[in-house]
């Protein structure tokens, strides 16, 4: 383990700039925090959540997938694939680091999307283990430690430093380069001790999951609740651009002017022509595509991937939905606590 | 570059055919004259104009056909629309192959084969029947009961009477909604006309149509005593990138771009009725 005065943060990433770009959570004028690729003057941000997830940096919003130059009849195809630059995310909380491995079942199972897996190998994960879980946390649920979270490298923040341990060889591979001072886990241990307590009193930590997975498909399909759930869902899809691990996306063309640029941007079950096609629609009603959403996350996900759950407990749909639905109320729903 | 499975291919239409009034059967290759790729029979493709859309569609030629690829598309968008106004030597994008595809080679080999198909669901099956033509030694009897709304939108009508009609061992029976002046053939809905022929159960169904005559005809099948682990249909559902990962072409845990669009019945019976 090594070790990094608050002092010589700057200077750290400072050094680290010089060679990988480097994001990290800031706070804005809103009060919320965002990742921002750092620059002098920009501090580290406390809070518990970015406002969106960190699967930003493997999945953006949008990308340019291809370009074509029509010509009468003819097609130039080009693609629109560029060399990714290294870079470092500080700061990412335990989470959001295992919604990479959740996009990864996704993303670099055969055919592999060669976006997301030039982005993967080019970025170094630093995770920072979390002190004061809130409320809304339920990570614990779905079997995360936020107090010694993965990553390349995993941080703590201590009273005068931040703490570092590398975990992967890409992560050891970066902190030689940074030759930091040697340190004890004193101070670390003590830490994850009290956030364990902390966690230990959770409302949220300890949900039951044992009524969902890939075998309880239709009895949870077919539940009457679905229609008290999702009756007041707006269908915004708010809960699935802030949901670190939803990872539907919608490919469209654009016209530039000069050509047509074909981009793959984040979609949404929620909306109403996510699955509409000239011919009709199998998901007609709000009820349909809500069910879908969260069937997804805890039973097709699952059944297609040695029962893990396509959910992380980050709390970001309990603090964002509009209308206060969320995963939590549908799971105890659907088991009969509501 | 490694390849990516989003970035298409081109392809040249070199044959346009007009079918019915709604239904084109486009012949594509690749712009140096080969065939843009291999497939197996019920797999599907993307094809794209840019600018205007890239859509699903089944490959109606069999993977016999050594020189090109055909797609029977049927006007009901903005894509298909586009595809039905072109001419001869536009250029479109494709890629794929995408899907599982049938069994034509374990399943199926052996069996005596019963083809149901309605309107356009021809289409995928096309591809089955011409490969089951074309190694007709490694299969049993095949029958092959087709309806459309009249006689005009029975596609390819040309090679089903020239073609399928005269060789032995295919039974071919045609069916059409509504009387007509020229058709001397069956007038009636496909479930009650199978229902009629009266199969025996020795046989392996494909079916492919709309959704209703599907239904209708597994009901009058059941009937007549066939089990639902004996008949296969392909399902269509909004893709976009068919390879199990946009999330939208699901039915339950099952993908139709990648773990279909070829499923046996009682596969589906275990599915999710969202369809």
């Amino acid at each position: 383990m090594v070790k990094i005065s608050f002092e010589k943060l700057n200077s750290l990433f400072e050094k680290i700039s010089e060679k990988y770009d480097l994001f990290v959570p800031t706070k804005k004028n809103d009060g919320q925090s965002y990742f921002e690729k750092w620059e002098q003057g920009k501090t580290v941000s406390d809070d518990l959540n970015t406002v969106r997830s960190a699967k930003d940096f493997f999945f953006p919003q949008h990308e340019d997938i291809v370009s074509f130059k029509l010509d009468g009849k003819n097609i130039e195809i080009t693609d629109e694939r560029r060399e990714v630059r290294p870079f470092v995310m500080f700061g990412v909380r335990a989470c959001d680091v295992r919604s990479f491995s959740i996009l990864d079942k996704v993303f670099l199972s055969e055919p592999v999307d060669t976006f997301y897996k030039a982005k993967r190998e080019k970025g170094i994960v630093i995770s920072l283990a979390c002190q004061k879980p809130s409320e809304t946390c339920f990570c614990t649920t779905f079997g995360i430690d936020p107090t010694e979270p993965e990553g390349d490298i995993r941080a703590w923040k201590g009273n005068d430093c931040y703490y570092l341990e590398g975990v992967t060889e890409k992560g050891n591979a970066l902190l030689s380069e940074l030759s930091l001072e040697e340190c004890d886990r004193t101070e670390v241990d003590a830490q994850i001790e009290n956030t364990k307590k902390i966690l230990d009193r959770l409302p949220l930590g300890k949900l039951d999951t044992d009524s969902f997975g890939g075998d309880k498909l239709k009895e949870l399909f077919d539940s009457e609740k679905w229609a008290s759930l999702s009756e007041s869902c707006l269908g915004c899809g708010t809960c699935t651009f802030v949901c670190p691990t939803c990872q539907c996306y919608d490919i469209k063309d654009f016209e530039t002017g000069h050509g047509v640029k074909r981009y793959r941007c984040w979609d949404s079950c929620m909306y109403s022509d996510f699955t509409k096609m000239a011919h009709g629609n199998p998901r007609l009603t709000q009820l349909e595509r809500f069910r879908q959403r969260f069937m997804h996350k805890l039973v097709y996900f699952p059944a297609n991937n040695s029962g893990e759950f396509g959910c992380v407990g980050c709390g970001r749909c309990l603090n964002k939905c509009p209308i206060s639905m969320n995963i939590v109320k549908v799971m105890k729903t659907l088991k009969g606590e509501n | 570059m490694i390849e990516e499975v989003l970035i298409p291919k081109l392809g040249v239409v070199t044959d346009i055919r007009i079918d019915t009034p709604d239904v084109k059967t486009f012949r594509v290759v690749a712009p140096d004259g080969k065939k843009v790729f291999e497939h197996i029979p019920g797999q599907c493709a993307m094809l794209s104009i840019p600018g205007v859309g890239e859509a699903m569609f089944s490959i109606t030629s069999s993977p016999t056909n050594t020189e090109f690829m055909e797609f029977s598309i049927k006007k009901c968008g903005c894509l298909t629309d586009w595809l039905h106004h072109m001419e001869v030597g536009q250029q479109v994008t494709i890629r794929g192959p995408y899907g599982n595809g049938f069994p034509v080679d374990t399943v199926f080999k052996g069996k005596n084969l019963l083809f149901i198909a309605g309107g356009i669901g021809l289409a995928p099956l096309r591809s089955v029947i011409n490969y089951v033509r074309h190694y007709r030694d490694s299969y049993g009897t095949i029958d092959i009961v087709y309806g459309s709304r009249s006689m005009d939108d029975l596609v390819d009508y040309k090679e089903i009477i020239n073609e399928w009609c005269v060789e032995e061992g295919v039974n071919v029976h045609l069916t059409i909604d509504r009387e007509q002046e020229g058709w001397d053939g069956h007038v009636g809905f496909v479930p009650n006309y199978v229902k009629e022929l009266g199969f025996d159960t020795n046989k392996t169904v494909i079916i492919c149509g709309p959704p209703i005559m599907i239904k209708f005809t597994l009901a009058g099948l059941s009937e007549l005593g066939f089990d639902k682990t004996q008949v296969f249909t392909t399902m269509e559902l909004k893709m976009k990138c068919g390879v199990g990962k946009c999330g939208r072409c699901n039915i339950g845990s099952k993908y139709v771009c990648k773990d279909g669009p070829v499923f046996r019945c009682d596969e589906l019976d275990e599915l999710p009725n969202e369809y």
